[in-house]
């Protein structure tokens, strides 16, 4: 009897795996199709097969942080993700009285169903298991390493790499945080390896380290949220292999195409190089250290 | 009185019989460990994902690699260097503090109730805590008190090792000074020796002899411990070998630190086994 039901349930369970694994190429066949089809003429300017006709539906979380947005309002077109989101908008043909904002939260922008939005902007990494539940267009971003401290420490006020080579850094275990202080900033003193960035930080904290690198998104939540008194010393130049950050669409969507084509000119021409020094480089974001 | 013994016909026999039996017995277990091995080495490499386990767990040039260093990476090598310092210091504190406490856990005597408590609260606690949470709250949690002169977190790792060590060996010697039998520190105290002697003098060599195996036991298990200081920052063989792995995504490099390790570990094991035997053979002397 036993054994009869086993074999009844696992054979379900082969069953449904296999209906699953039938599945999954269909819907990753269907992401191509749509990006092939994305020449010139698919992407009409201001005429895109949208949410509302006419109209561009950008979504993102709320509350939007900085310095990805300003004041937690992403229609003023301030702070780096309202920014490119404007950039891209433009790119496919809708002013900015076309644009229409829509709150998603971060869980349910890459949860697979349906999607109240176009395409939805709020530092998702592209990460081939979301891709299984929805499209990303190019990425518009490579997560750089960031070296942050608090304040009063011997580092805070470093411009260049070479201010950080006498300093104790330290960093989480295998990451390219790590590699950023051994490849670019190759300090005299062995760096402290942390088994997370949570002991880094409590050892950043105790004054056990002088500062930890950390990549910038978690650099900007740390000295915002977390750190009492927690100073960004400076973005370091790219090492390693960077997350990237991608705009979400619907698994399948006809504007995937369209969406990466102008992501892809905004690199191109410099403008996204331009949003990132103004607003993740600037005046009160993290500037860079060469 | 001068000739040397000579043994009879017989004797020669017996011991003629008893080299041939041992020979044979040699050949046998030779054969014997010949065909098990055989049958373990074709059963692993004759496996199907043999050819990928072999590339992920034993790659030489990866081994050579993380062994002594490369690019950025930190030699498993440096980071060993650092275990062994830190497996001789914290032996050897470890040993005197469990001393030390199994001591001050035998008093005897209403006066020194307070101090017999305090040491017995300790072995309690210390030998429940997980050693990674004392390493923890040494190495995060002292430095964070900001006192002047707070150690670098290498020494408060060190200590925590030594603190939860110490109380494991505690008991031991504990055990040890107990199974002395009572009479011994009657004899000694009715020849006039003073408490403290008794137990210099006495006690203590008899027990110390007693617990000898499981003392270096526990040592034995405090050297591979001391890698878990590096949960404190600092890099170890094993850190090493983990930044290895994640810069190469081959595990190789933790195959070598564990070879190390075993290494490390065979001349303590190699006397913890020599030292049982010998004091096997001395209890059993004229039985």
């Amino acid at each position: 009897m036993v054994s009869r039901f086993t074999l009844l349930t696992t054979g379900g369970a082969v069953l449904a795996l296999a209906a699953l694994a039938g599945c999954s190429p269909v819907e990753e066949n269907a992401a191509p199709t749509a990006t092939t089809s994305a020449s010139a003429d698919v992407c009409p300017a201001g005429a895109l097969a949208t949410k509302t006709a006419g109209k561009l539906t950008i979504g993102t979380d709320n509350p939007a942080y900085e310095p990805w947005f300003s004041d937690n309002d992403p229609k003023n077109g301030k702070g780096f993700e309202s920014a490119v989101a404007y950039q891209v908008a433009q790119r496919l043909g809708y002013s900015p009285d076309n644009v229409i904002w829509t709150s998603v939260t971060f869980n349910n922008a890459v949860a697979p169903g349906p999607k109240a939005f176009d395409f939805d902007i709020n530092q998702f990494s592209i990460t081939p298991e979301r891709r299984n539940a929805v499209d990303f267009s190019s990425p518009y971003y490579l997560v750089r390493q960031t070296v942050i401290t608090t304040k009063g420490s011997k580092i805070a006020n470093a411009k260049t790499l070479a201010d950080l080579q006498a300093a104790k850094l330290g960093a989480q275990v295998g990451t390219t945080s790590y590699q950023a202080i051994t490849d670019l900033i190759k300090p005299s003193a062995q760096p402290s390896v942390f088994n997370n960035n949570d002991d880094a930080k409590a050892a950043l904290v105790n004054g056990t380290v002088d500062g930890i690198v950390v990549d910038l998104p978690t650099a900007f939540y740390m000295t915002a949220a977390e750190l009492k008194d927690g100073v960004i010393v400076g973005q370091l130049p790219q090492v390693g292999v960077p997350e990237q950050f991608g705009l979400v669409l619907d698994k399948g969507s006809a504007l995937t195409g369209c969406v990466s084509t102008a992501v892809d000119q905004l690199r191109q021409d410099g403008t996204l190089a331009v949003l990132e020094k103004t607003w993740l480089a600037g005046a009160d974001g993290a500037p860079e250290l060469q | 009185m001068s000739s040397v013994h000579q043994p009879s016909d017989i004797q020669l026999e017996r011991i003629a019989y008893r080299r041939k039996r041992a020979i044979r017995s040699t050949l046998l277990a030779a054969l014997s460990t010949a065909v098990v091995g055989l049958l373990l080495y074709l059963g692993v490499t004759g496996s199907p994902g043999w050819d990928r386990v072999k590339a992920s767990f034993f790659d030489t040039d990866i081994a050579v690699k993380a062994l002594t260093g490369r690019d950025n990476y930190p030699s498993i090598l440096s980071g060993l260097w650092l275990n062994i310092r830190l497996m001789v210091i914290c032996t050897i504190c470890a040993l005197a503090l469990g001393l030390f406490i199994a001591i001050l856990r035998t008093l005897r005597g209403p006066v020194s109730f307070p101090v017999r408590a305090l040491a017995t609260t300790y072995t309690y606690s210390f030998r429940g805590l997980p050693l990674i949470i004392v390493i923890y709250l040494f190495a995060f949690g002292i430095p964070g008190l900001r006192l002047q002169g707070t150690p670098g977190v290498t020494v408060l790792g060190a200590a925590a090792i030594v603190v939860t060590y110490g109380a494991y060996l505690a008991e031991v010697f504990r055990a040890g000074i107990e199974s002395v039998h009572p009479s011994q520190v009657a004899a000694a105290r009715s020849l006039g020796l003073s408490y403290r002697r008794t137990m210099r003098h006495v006690v203590l060599p008899q027990a110390i002899r007693r617990v000898t195996p499981p003392l270096l036991n526990d040592t034995v298990a405090l050297q591979k411990d001391v890698g878990l200081i590096s949960l404190a920052g600092p890099i170890d063989a094993i850190r090493a070998a983990q930044i290895n792995q994640a810069g190469t995504a081959n595990f190789t490099p933790y195959v070598v630190a564990g070879v190390l390790f075993v290494l490390l570990a065979l001349p303590l094991i190699g006397v913890t086994d020599w030292v049982t035997l010998r004091a096997a053979r001395r209890q059993n002397a004229g039985t």
